[in-house]
């Protein structure tokens, strides 16, 4: 029998990365829009908060982050309810790693949103405030349908790398496909087996992105004059 | 809340000094970490350009074949690979019985292939790219000098495409840099792999990763630095004017 039936767990383990990586993004999008707005927002603290953010985080390793955010968050956690004289709380790892993969991620989301809103031309905004319409108006209605086909690319690429990124969860305890994997290749004893069909699957979540992304990028550059090469 | 005490401790384990426990070597740490990636960097480099004109090349089959291995180490996580090659590998007896089981059940060994192989994938790209858009002019001034294809390479081609190549490798390198910290999930005792030690010794987790994170951010400052040295020494052509 094929890998003595872990296939299952290990197809299980691929749908809880898909959703973790999922869950991450849109953490991600969410911190990488409010970074981008702090970022180009005229109150210098926020600037800089917006600027440490990005800089700390995208110059520091994500399983750094990960072992520094859920074991450290973890022993806070414990002492803080030590001092209360609370149970000592469990962290979720799926949640956990939603949490870390976000933070982080955010912090590549951020430069890509400010790159995007920046090739947007001002008189765009200014036109819009022209109609009466508020801020937040503004960007949802103006901003927003234009940034995108320039956070695209950029945007693509944060998705790959966040996806490849979730094969480092496992070390927090989260029942992901390495995790399953793992079990797997001490019962088995097909290490080799069991780790390309893991790259299989990664290979097959990678080159469905690439083909969806391609698309939506392809529907937001409609009425874009191309230069016939 | 947090130890400083212990921080000043174990901060010499990172430099390769020793601090008893754990036990560590002067190799360990930091490095660790510059010996891998500076090894898996020079190789990537020794195999990417070869590549990268393989896969440019009007033979199909050369340029299919060279875009399969880039887009397949490039799809998958490095950590992934890694496993493949360090666990994956004993699975075959004709692996373990032959003269490469030596190196292949060696961590340190294994590492350094599997992020060779990772980084020349990623370069590969980044240099075939920028042969693509190598300006005709060149080309056309190459050729009305009688250089033969292969001169023409050596001497215009593949040096002006690394010169333009260098902002998007300084990325590269950032990133390998940091992908590098995957080795101390394979024994090795490299920045991560020192904090993983001294957490399991002492349970204390703050300080072992803030120390970890600190040197991985200084290192990407020293790096983002160099790059931008090296750009300004060959890539000042391309700067705009200043006056």
């Amino acid at each position: 029998m094929f890998l003595h039936g872990y296939l299952p767990s290990i197809l299980d383990g691929a749908v809880l990365t898909l959703k973790l990586a999922a869950a991450s993004l849109a953490v991600s999008v969410v911190l990488g829009l409010v970074g981008a707005m702090f970022k180009m927002a005229p109150s210098k603290p926020l600037r800089t908060l917006a600027e440490l953010y990005s800089t700390v985080v995208r110059g520091v390793p994500d399983l750094v982050w990960m072992f520094l955010l859920f074991f450290g968050v973890q022993m806070l956690l414990n002492d803080l309810a030590a001092a209360m004289g609370w149970a000592a709380p469990d962290i979720d790892p799926f949640i956990a790693g939603v949490l870390t993969l976000g933070f982080i991620f955010g912090a590549y989301m951020t430069e890509t949103f400010r790159g995007a809103i920046m090739a947007v031309p001002k008189g765009q905004m200014e036109a819009g405030a022209a109609y009466g319409m508020g801020p937040l108006r503004i960007f949802w209605r103006i901003t927003f349908p234009q940034m995108v086909r320039f956070a695209l690319p950029s945007f693509t690429n944060n998705w790959l790398v966040l996806v490849k990124s979730t094969a480092l969860v496992s070390v927090i305890g989260l029942n992901d496909v390495m995790y399953r994997a793992d079990a797997a290749k001490s019962n088995t004893q097909e290490p080799f087996t069991v780790y390309m069909l893991v790259a299989v699957i990664f290979l097959v979540i990678t080159s469905v992105s690439n083909i969806l992304l391609g698309m939506l990028e392809r529907r937001y550059s409609t009425g874009l004059k191309e230069n016939g090469l | 809340m947090i130890d400083f005490h212990l921080i000043l401790d174990k901060l010499p384990a990172f430099l390769g000094g020793a601090d008893g426990q754990p036990l560590l070597s002067t190799s360990d740490g930091i490095v660790m970490t510059l010996e891998l990636l500076g090894a898996s960097l020079l190789l990537g480099m020794l195999l990417a350009v070869p590549l990268a004109l393989g896969r440019v090349s009007k033979n199909r089959l050369l340029a299919g074949s060279v875009w399969f291995y880039t887009y397949v180490f490039r799809g998958t996580p490095l950590l992934v690979q890694l496993f493949i090659i360090y666990y994956g590998l004993s699975q075959f007896d004709a692996v373990r019985e032959s003269w490469m089981w030596q190196y292949l059940q060696d961590a340190w060994f294994c590492a350094i292939l599997a992020f060779t192989l990772n980084t020349a994938a990623y370069t590969t790209e980044i240099i075939a790219g920028q042969i693509r858009t190598t300006h005709w002019g060149e080309i056309e001034a190459a050729r009305a000098m009688g250089m033969s294809k292969w001169l023409m390479m050596r001497r215009i081609v593949i040096p002006s495409a690394l010169r333009r190549a260098l902002p998007a490798y300084s990325n590269e390198v950032i990133m390998m840099m940091q992908s590098t910290a995957v080795a101390g999930l394979v024994t090795l005792a490299d920045i991560t792999g020192v904090a993983r030690r001294i957490y399991s010794d002492t349970y204390m987790a703050f300080e072992p990763f803030l120390i970890a994170g600190a040197i991985y951010l200084v290192l990407t400052f020293v790096f983002v630095w160099l790059f931008k040295q090296a750009e300004q020494r060959w890539l000042a052509y391309l700067a705009p004017r200043k006056h």
